[in-house]
């Protein structure tokens, strides 16, 4: 009995090991695709953002292919889901990069996840592309200075939005007491709040309060009933719509009806569902464009977005198509899908007709787009200011 | 003055809807010593349930609640059948973790159906606020039906549990399974009904939370469940009012560790009282101090 | 004394062993082990310290703990600043983390352990949580951001050599007069208590083993993925490790090494199959627990042993049905 059972053991541990070298094993790239790799959060806690991402690149790559692809090639997405685990993401990336032999990787939508393998990526020379990581020292090591060769993103950087909102604060609203309310288990927000405080305090403003909540929270009437005790004139709220939604309805029934605000992790249809549209009347935010933009480049994007996925698209779908975007348009001019060429031409990106800008790569490769300002009126987003880069 | 009372308002909702899912938590756990992780997940079940009833079937509030209850009562006795119930005898960490595979397959075979965003409850409530003071407390129809629902179904199930048959089954078997089964009581059809009572419990949580905050999605359970099996262990885990009681001095403290200390230390706190109370009085608060035999 | 440690079978396995660690590096080195088969190596070498050091708690002691990614992340936090801030040498940074998580544990371990069962479990788990919770919210550790640019230190040679520190050192001592103890508390522990063994003293003692080298699990991690933040310690890290030892076997450590191999390998192999990854790593789960719910080995230990039909190390009365 003992024995058998052995064997079945060792059966089964052959076969997953059979089956592991299998299916990682050098597959050998065929010479009329070019390989991409996708290194998301489509299972784990924030999976909500890597499948809207997700969808956003594979919308882009669909209507390429169709197009004819590039450099006369179709592209392929190799993707692996990495768990929302930075452990995992890592593993993700050393997997792309040396058994699929992708030529460059779309990268994670959190710093977090991206940060873990800037080195795998940098030591084995295949560019990052991030839609999503706003950490600036995602690009830039924070200990030399010195720019990640290998690594760029699509989106802007804490800093900018956070600043942006602090000047229109004190500049439009004339607002001067504030209270920041941040996730301070989403590093996203973290440094939302940490720029938009220090622009605020240096421009003459004043922070009554930092306040904080977590990514599992669902009821914040306690520290709005705080945060309404200190009488503020605007309240911060940089986080993702899940918890903003509810953040805005809790604050409106408590009677807080002080604007308020955030960053692009509002962006989503889901806002308006989950607050209503009356408690939203009198909030901003800063965001990469507005999908009620009527540029008809937008409109062809959430129209497309719509029928393939029966939803409208949130920040995370347009800058995961904007991503794809930027890569082929690399690829294009690099004349040569290989990682170097690939990572040369992304030094070089100018003026890639994206659907949240037209985006520039600057020399810390963040990308270099204006930002809007939005305002909801009755469930709309409505545009308020552009801010340059 | 009007703060401190607006908190405790805070509290006491956020406390009677971790008390809700802990009726569900106790009377499991009471029965067959399990920690049943899925419970946070059946809950978040009921919740998409009652979401699908009144968005697809149209129903109204009662009507919807009542149909998620019974989805979910189904939905666990299904569950106790198939995963807890052939390890009945094994050990207890085997059916934890059994149960730990329940609570992940529930999450992500939702989440792979419906996908990981957020789904808004239509409003099929109306929403009227009370404001007191000025307008420096106020107090919602939602927050005053939940309250007022928790405390109604605490009453049923005490009754339940303690007048009925049933209950005397139930309690018979959490006592001492073998003697019960001498007794003439069948045991597996006295644990299916308290896994689809529990669970229907979990079901009517889910609903009013979604309405409550507006917002249901597939993890919506895990955090949920956590702190309601913490208010059930505070209160005395397999005690009915205890669960109750632990419910709403966990939302209380929560509420007035944010309002007053700090909003980072909230979570951390919350555990910190766990701890305490497991160390001074392991029971619980209601719990009885059982000898250990021999 | 000498003939105990050089038995034939002593020297085989040593042979084994050395062999594997050169081999791997060799073939490593030669490109034929591609760096992503290094990584699941070292990830499952990584995991192998975890499940090992989790089943002296949960296993041999009976103590049901679910809170070993805060002792994981109390190593990997207390080494990465060693390294980060004191430029201190990776043994030195290893150590740290591991004595700082071992010291978590003696001070979570003494209140805690008067608890049992599923009252542990939860204390555990939410001192894992408060340890989470507190790192989130100190600056000096990066709070959310999380700490980067930690070197890269652990390769295979310090991960391998590190996990059969962790397994002789463990092995060793469930052998010993002490690992009988806490197995004795495992199987009752009123009836060991009446055998004058002081349970409570051998409860923190497995508890402690079990977090230093949690710690040293989760150093390694640090300065493998060179980036640590406190998401990656959250309760779902304690229960992969959780599940890796009832996989394996209670109270065999080579049921855990098998557990853990074989985890690392079903996860890494899922990542292709995205969205359905944890419905299937679900599924997997609730039928290896319906059909073999002792765990792949039970409480049995494969060695060489145990090919003659013998029976490998024996762990008392908790035998298994194989």
């Amino acid at each position: 009995m003992r024995k058998s059972f052995l064997t079945v053991i060792a059966v089964v541990l052959l076969s997953f090991l059979l089956l592991f070298t299998s299916a990682c094993g050098n597959k050998s790239s065929t010479s009329d695709t070019i390989k991409i790799g996708a290194n998301l959060e489509l299972s784990g806690n924030v999976a909500t953002l890597g499948q809207s991402g997700l969808n956003g690149v594979m919308l882009a790559v669909e209507e390429i292919n169709a197009a004819g692809g590039v450099l006369g090639k179709k592209i392929e997405i190799v993707k692996y889901d990495n768990k929302s685990d930075n452990t995992e993401a890592a593993s993700v990336a050393t997997r792309l990069i040396t058994q699929d032999k992708v030529v460059a990787i779309i990268g994670s939508m959190t710093s977090g996840n991206t940060l873990s393998y800037v080195n795998i990526a940098e030591t084995n020379k295949v560019p990052v592309i991030s839609p999503s990581a706003t950490n600036p020292d995602v690009t830039v090591d924070p200990k030399t200075g010195k720019v990640r060769e290998y690594i760029f993103r699509t989106c802007f950087i804490d800093p900018f939005q956070g600043t942006a909102m602090a000047k229109f604060v004190l500049n439009e609203l004339k607002l001067k007491k504030a209270v920041v309310l941040k996730d301070n288990t989403a590093p996203y927000s973290v440094g939302l709040a940490k720029f938009f405080v220090e622009a605020f305090k240096n421009n003459g403003g004043e922070i009554l309060a930092d306040e904080n909540y977590t990514s599992n929270d669902q009821d914040f009437r306690s520290v709005l009933t705080k945060i309404k005790g200190l009488n503020p004139e605007f309240i911060y709220v940089p986080g993702y719509y899940e918890q903003v939604g509810q953040i805005v309805k809790q604050a409106r029934e408590l009677g807080i009806n002080v604007p308020m605000g955030g960053g692009d992790g509002w962006d989503s249809p889901k806002l308006v569902e989950i607050a209503g549209a009356a408690p939203l009347n009198n909030t901003f935010i800063t965001n990469h464009y507005s999908s009620l933009m009527p540029d008809p480049k937008v409109q062809d994007f959430v129209k497309k977005y719509k029928e393939k996925y029966g939803s409208e698209p949130d920040a995370m779908a347009a800058v995961g198509y904007d991503t794809v975007l930027v890569l082929v348009d690399a690829i294009k001019r690099a004349g040569e899908a290989t990682p170097e060429k690939i990572k040369e031409a992304l030094k070089t990106t100018k003026d890639v007709e994206g659907v949240t800008a037209k985006i520039s790569l600057d020399e810390n490769h963040n990308a270099v787009k204006g930002l809007v300002i939005l305002e909801y009126k009755d469930g709309k987003q409505t545009y308020k200011a552009y801010v340059n880069p | 003055m009007t703060e401190f009372i607006q908190q405790l308002i805070n509290g006491i909702s956020v406390g009677s809807i971790y008390a809700l899912i802990a009726l569900g938590y106790t009377m499991v756990y009471g029965i067959i010593k399990l920690i049943n992780f899925a419970h946070g997940d059946v809950y978040m079940l009921g919740a998409f349930a009652g979401l699908y009833a009144t968005l697809v079937l149209k129903m109204s509030f009662v009507p919807a609640l009542l149909f998620s209850m019974i989805v979910c009562a189904i939905l666990g006795i299904i569950i106790e059948r198939l995963a807890y119930r052939p390890l009945r005898n094994a050990p207890k960490i085997v059916i934890l973790i059994t149960a730990i595979g329940v609570s992940f397959f529930l999450e992500y075979t939702t989440m792979y159906f419906l996908g990981p965003q957020p789904r808004a409850f239509p409003a099929i409530f109306k929403e009227v606020s009370y404001s007191f003071f000025g307008g420096k407390v106020t107090i919602s129809n939602r927050e005053i039906t939940i309250v007022v629902v928790t405390i109604v179904l605490m009453i049923l199930l005490q009754y339940i549990v303690h007048n009925t048959k049933i209950g005397k089954a139930m309690r018979a078997v959490s006592y001492d399974m073998q003697a019960a089964r001498l007794m003439g009581i069948n045991v597996d059809s006295t644990i299916s009904a308290t896994f689809a009572l529990g669970s229907a419990l979990a079901a009517a949580a889910g609903v009013l939370v979604g309405v409550y905050y507006n917002k249901v999605f597939p993890l919506m359970g895990i955090m949920f469940g956590l702190k309601a099996f913490v208010s059930a262990v505070l209160g005395g885990i397999g005690i009915i009012p205890g669960a109750m009681t632990g419910g709403l001095i966990l939302g209380i403290t929560e509420a007035l560790v944010s309002g007053y200390g700090s909003s980072l230390y909230r979570d951390p706190v919350a555990f910190v009282i766990l701890i305490l109370i497991l160390l001074v009085k392991p029971s619980g608060l209601f719990g009885k101090n059982v000898r250990e035999k021999v | 004394m000498l003939k105990i440690w050089f038995t034939k079978e002593n020297l085989t396995v040593t042979v084994l062993l050395l062999a594997v660690l050169f081999g791997v590096q060799f073939l490593a080195q030669a490109g034929i082990f591609t760096p992503f088969i290094m990584f699941v190596l070292i990830q499952s070498a990584i995991y192998i310290i975890l499940t090992v050091s989790l089943n002296l708690v949960v296993g041999f002691t009976g103590q049901f703990s679910i809170g070993h990614a805060g002792f994981m992340a109390l190593g990997a936090y207390a080494s990465a600043i060693m390294t980060l801030n004191f430029n201190a040498p990776f043994i030195v940074s290893l150590l740290v983390g591991a004595i700082v998580a071992g010291i978590g544990g003696v001070i979570i371990g003494i209140p805690t352990l008067r608890l049992k069962g599923d009252y542990l479990a939860i204390a555990t788990l939410g001192f894992a949580e408060i340890i989470r919770g507190v790192i989130t919210n100190i600056d000096y550790l990066g709070g959310a951001y999380g700490l980067m640019g930690i070197t890269q230190r652990t390769n295979w040679l310090w991960a391998f050599g590190c996990m059969l520190v962790t397994v002789m050192v463990i092995k060793n001592f469930v052998q010993s007069s002490h690992g009988r103890a806490c197995i004795s508390v495992r199987e009752n522990e009123i009836a060991a208590e009446a055998m004058g063994i002081n349970t409570t003293k051998y409860k923190v003692i497995a508890f402690t083993m079990g977090s230093f080298f949690a710690g040293i699990g989760g150093a390694l991690l640090a300065h493998y993925i060179t980036f640590i933040e406190p998401n990656a310690f959250n309760f779902l890290k304690s229960f992969d490790i959780l599940v890796m030892v009832i996989l394996g076997g209670q109270g065999s450590i080579t049921g855990s090494v098998m557990g853990a191999v074989a985890l690392t390998l079903v996860n890494a192999f899922l990542q292709s199959l995205a969205e359905l990854r944890l419905v299937i790593y679900a599924i997997i789960l609730i039928l290896v627990m319906l059909f073999r719910p002792q765990g792949l080995l039970g409480s049995y230990e494969l060695s060489f042993k145990l090919f003659q039909r013998k029976r490998g190390v024996n762990h008392g009365s908790h035998s298994a049905d194989a």
